[in-house]
């Protein structure tokens, strides 16, 4: 101990400076690789039925229709925001599209495509109703997507006094609801994915990627860059709710019903998965591969516990621990990454309030 | 010599506090111009103003000798001006070369450009040949500005206003909360900022400072500039005394 002298400490300038990139990279594989753990136990219980094409084909074509929903949900929480609505914006565009669909007959592509643009039309309308809320008339983005989620649903109950439709036109049932695209491959799953490639690309190549995490990030900063954020905002919730009544086209052909009463637990179950895959709640991080892998574990979880035989009750009991253990290790490394930051939940004040930029521009 | 931007008699009020009263103000082109007073003597009103953040209730900006009316950051930005403001306004969760280019990104060229596709390639050579230009040290091009150093997040936040600045760059105390040798950068990239060319408004409350760079000192006192001075002509005691309100050149 007399005259050891370590050699100087690193200057702060030296120090790791990706930590953060770093961080999100890393929880995106380690859910990942909790992902392969878990279909890699059920596979060594259950060798014989767990890892079979019909098994995946199930679980695949579970998790369609939430990876949908959470390629939007992804974009809104790394804004800051969150999007409670999209559960009631997919019931209500399922039953809009229903009722076109009826309205203009037949059983095919052609009707097929009508109910596809009142979808796709009815579920941007409930975007951007969120979106002018929330960026312009400055309403926190959890009280009025929790207001749109009430108020689609009574939309869609009032249209169906209630009751759930179920005139699917056959195309839409047995070509995308239950079809292959080749082989064992569900038609739903490869839509899906081409949802999820669209998001993936948009958020990490594309300018609307880079404000999106801009504004989750510092949204001070971008408004004094000249970004628009007011309007990108708009544009991120808009872009959410054109994805949840894309869904709502799918949850028609895949249910072949409205299923009114079924979507109440929809947007927790999809922000859980996002926040699992490593999408911060307090924005600025996150990643769409993230969210599919969190919306994969649930669903494996669920699967595996009825082929073990264990309670499926216990997947909801496993899921809430992984999702608060998850989000609670990211919380600890981004506090010692971001120096000396107290993050307050962005969703539940004003977008892109003073607020944040305070808290995250300092030193 | 027509100043590159000269402000006439402005006046700001929030509420009952006069910010601004019958405030001037002007700075050449390749000159580093101090701003300096007491706190509450007007100086980021002033700069707020100047950059387009707020609007005057009274007086006239001049650029290049013209009026021009500034009502938001992007109209200065347009004539050239660019301001590194006190809480530096960098996105965290981006990476130096994504706060460089945000808001003004380099798009792919042709069909994939329309389509929102960015030239990060272009970017990156373009963020690099800025630091290294302007001698800002950023070690990691592809890291979050929220894991760097208050020195490096300075440096980027001082680098990127200075690629951009065409005209006349807005300093609100750089150096505030920074280490000696960070300092030593900033005050050496203000000088190469101004060795372009460009004319440099520099806040600050440290007299050693504006002292090392600053070729004109102005001074302001109860929202009015009160004295000018060479830095040639003046001693820190001087330039103390005229923020106490002591002596006063210009008439109100």
């Amino acid at each position: 101990m007399t005259t050891t002298r370590t050699a100087p400490p690193a200057s702060t300038e030296d120090a790791p400076t990706s930590r953060l990139s770093r961080i999100s990279r890393l929880q995106a594989l380690q859910i990942l690789i909790l992902l392969v753990v878990t279909v890699a136990v059920f596979t060594a219980l259950r060798p014989e039925t767990f890892l079979t094409g019909f098994n995946i084909r199930g679980i695949v074509q579970n998790t369609a229709i939430y990876a949908v929903l959470g390629v939007g949900m992804t974009f809104v929480i790394i804004t800051g925001g969150i999007d409670l609505s999209v559960g009631s914006v997919l019931v209500f565009s399922g039953v809009v599209a229903d009722k076109i669909m009826v309205w203009y007959g037949g059983q095919g592509w052609g009707t097929v495509l009508v109910g596809l643009v009142a979808a796709l039309a009815s579920g941007l309308a409930w975007g951007l109703v969120n979106g002018f809320l929330v960026a312009k008339a400055k309403v926190p983005p959890l009280v009025v997507t929790l207001g749109s989620l009430s108020a689609a649903l009574g939309f869609a109950q009032i249209i169906t006094k209630g009751l759930d439709l179920r005139d699917a036109p056959q195309a839409l049932v047995n070509d995308i609801g239950f079809g292959n695209i080749v082989g064992q491959v569900p038609t739903i799953a490869v839509v899906s994915a081409v949802v999820v490639i669209f998001g993936i690309v948009l958020l990490h190549r594309t300018r609307f990627g880079l404000y999106t995490y801009a504004i989750g990030s510092n949204a001070e900063a971008g408004r004094r860059a000249g970004v628009k954020v007011e309007r990108h905002l708009i544009k991120v919730y808009a872009f959410a709710g054109l994805l949840a009544g894309f869904a709502g086209l799918l949850n028609l052909g895949f249910f072949q019903s409205t299923t009114i009463g079924g979507q109440s637990n929809t947007p927790l179950n999809v922000i859980a998965g996002v926040a699992i895959g490593g999408t911060s709640l307090f924005g600025g991080i996150g990643s769409v591969f993230g969210t599919v892998i969190g919306l994969f574990i649930p669903i494996v979880l669920q699967n595996g516990f009825i082929q073990v035989g264990v309670q499926p009750f216990w997947q909801q009991v496993v899921v809430g621990a992984v999702l608060v253990a998850v989000v609670y290790i990211d919380q600890l490394r981004r506090a010692s990454a971001l120096r000396g930051t107290s993050p307050r939940l962005p969703f539940l004040s004003r977008a892109g309030g003073a607020g944040s930029a305070s808290r995250k521009g300092s030193a | 010599m027509t100043a590159v931007l000269e402000a006439r008699g402005i006046s700001k009020r929030y509420g009952h506090v006069e910010a601004l009263a019958d405030a001037n103000f002007d700075v050449q082109a390749g000159e580093v111009v101090a701003l300096i007073g007491d706190n509450g003597a007007g100086k980021s009103t002033l700069v707020r103003i100047l950059s387009g953040a707020e609007s005057a209730d009274a007086g006239e900006v001049l650029f290049d000798g013209r009026q021009v009316h500034l009502t938001s950051p992007t109209d200065a930005r347009e004539l050239g001006m660019e301001t590194v403001f006190q809480d530096l306004a960098l996105a965290p969760h981006l990476s130096p070369v994504q706060n460089m280019y945000l808001g003004r990104e380099v798009m792919r060229k042709g069909l994939l450009g329309k389509l929102g596709f960015m030239d990060a390639k272009a970017m990156r050579e373009g963020s690099r040949s800025a630091f290294d230009r302007l001698g800002a040290t950023v070690r990691d091009l592809n890291g979050t500005v929220g894991g760097m150093s208050g020195g490096q997040r300075q440096g980027i936040a001082v680098a990127r206003a200075a690629a951009w600045a065409q005209k006349v760059i807005f300093l609100d105390e750089p150096t505030a909360a920074l280490g000696v040798v960070q300092t030593q950068n900033v005050l050496d990239l203000i000088r190469r900022v101004s060795g372009e060319g460009i004319g440099v408004v520099f806040i600050s409350h440290s007299m050693p400072h504006v002292m090392e760079v600053a070729d004109r000192i102005q001074v302001m006192w109860r929202g009015r500039r009160v004295a000018t001075y060479n830095k040639a002509d003046t001693s820190m005691e001087q330039l103390v005394s005229a923020m106490t309100g002591a002596v006063a050149q210009e008439a109100s």
